[in-house]
């Protein structure tokens, strides 16, 4: 077989809107998934994921766009290589901007993943992308609410101390919020996935 | 499964850094520390899974999908290509978004605030899903340069920007496919930002076979992903 070179990744740029996120931001055309992921018929703990992005200076990132990859209720991905099967109807895909909230926060209307397999902690598995950013970064997000599951989690486990918070957002109701930092004290730990 | 080997690592030989300075939008948004490894579970091993029912008609059809009221002016088009991983195995089911300047060099997106008129017969988003042979074709019309505020008169080279979803969630690529020829490359930020023998990876072919006659000049784009480091039968071994 032969060797083949990755293609290099380039910046999705600041006219991204209009191609990957339409009909949030309200363009003539459809979009591949949005924000709102869990419809009525989908098993699960209705949760909301919410967060801003921040740059170097502490500004908001209005044009940055966020995509979450998740396991059901039950730990499965809808994938082949689950062979397990997931929940009919759920993708586990959500593909949101920033640019539409007023405060540019991201929000995820989706259902609380499960652990899929034993040991791990449930996680929404993250990609950042933006004007600014020539590779897309890979991150985390797991649930403040899951102390246990989190201290035994293998990759959390493998995080810094100081920087696992990072990854950790805290719950109110049926709401949790993290915000991510591009740069600074509090930068987000990104992962060579 | 051949999945449990993991997804080939990302070639940082192939990749631009998260800072290059040049690019002067980085400087802030580009993280500084280092990336912190991670073993690949189920999580990065899976990923979203589109197919053909993913598709409307038109989507792949930048000529027609915006149409109101004529044709889109402009240079028409055909860009093909295959998706392939790194072991030369083509990706079936892989799906590709595409979005772009009209021939002006003028986006619909409404912050895009350039002097270049809006093309009311071109939309400039749309989208394909690879057939059993990791093939895929777009029509469309050969994209204008347009100016951005980098530094002093700065111009971005004719580009057609794509985002892919490969076999697995760590396959996932945006990027851009330039043209052959262009003499903007060789002033442009984010293309020099590719490493050096990474950067012709990113220019599209010229093929005259691939033009169809008295209608639309054809570029051939292939793309390399990761995958699955191993098939299941080489694992076997
Ligand atoms: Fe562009």
């Amino acid at each position: 077989m032969s060797d083949l070179k990755q293609t290099p990744s380039q910046t999705v740029g600041p006219y991204f809107a209009y191609g990957l996120t339409a009909r949030q931001y309200g363009y003539r055309h459809t979009s591949i998934a949005e924000g709102a992921m869990a419809g009525e018929d989908i098993e699960g703990e209705r949760i909301r994921v919410e967060g801003r992005v921040f740059d170097g200076d502490g500004n908001p990132v209005p044009d940055a766009m966020i995509e979450i990859w998740q396991a059901d209720s039950q730990g499965r991905y809808a994938h082949p290589a689950d062979g397990r099967g997931s929940n009919a109807g759920f993708t586990g895909f959500g593909r949101t901007g920033t640019g539409t909230d007023p405060k540019h926060r991201f929000i995820f209307d989706t259902i609380k993943p499960g652990a899929a397999t034993e040991g791990e902690a449930p996680h929404l598995n993250v990609v950042v992308f933006m004007r600014g950013l020539l590779t897309h970064v890979f991150t985390r997000i797991y649930f403040g609410d899951e102390e246990a599951a989190n201290a035994a989690d293998p990759v959390l486990s493998s995080v810094p101390t100081d920087r696992r918070s990072t990854l950790i957002a805290a719950r109110t109701g049926n709401t949790y919020r993290l915000d991510i930092h591009m740069q600074g004290d509090n930068e987000t730990v990104f992962f060579d996935v | 499964m051949g999945d449990t080997n993991g997804v080939t690592p990302r070639d940082w030989t192939a990749h631009p850094p998260l800072i290059h300075p040049d690019y002067k939008s980085t400087v802030k948004r580009g993280p500084t520390k280092p990336l912190v490894p991670i073993r690949q579970s189920l999580s990065e091993l899976t990923g979203p899974a589109y197919g053909h029912d993913a598709l409307a008609p038109l989507d792949n059809d930048l000529t027609k999908n915006g149409a109101k009221n004529g044709d889109p002016l402009g240079e028409r088009i055909v860009v093909t290509g295959r998706v392939l991983d790194e072991l030369g195995r083509p990706q079936p089911n892989a799906l590709i978004e595409i979005w772009q300047a009209n021939a002006a060099g003028r986006y619909i997106h409404e912050a895009d605030q350039h002097n270049a008129p809006i093309d009311p017969n071109f939309f400039g988003g749309g989208r394909a899903v690879t057939d059993g042979e990791g093939r895929y074709t777009f029509y469309t019309i050969k994209p204008g340069a347009y100016p951005w505020p980098n530094h002093a008169n700065a111009w971005r080279p004719n580009h057609i920007h794509l985002s892919l979803f490969g076999p697995a969630f760590a396959s996932r690529l945006v990027t851009q496919m330039y043209f052959p020829g262009d003499p903007l490359l060789a002033l442009d930020p984010i293309f020099l930002g590719t490493p050096e023998g990474a950067r012709n990876r990113l220019v599209s072919d010229f093929s005259i076979d691939v033009t169809e006659e008295g209608f639309a000049l054809g570029y051939v784009f292939d793309i390399v992903l990761r995958g699955p480091k191993e098939t299941p039968m080489e694992a076997g071994r």
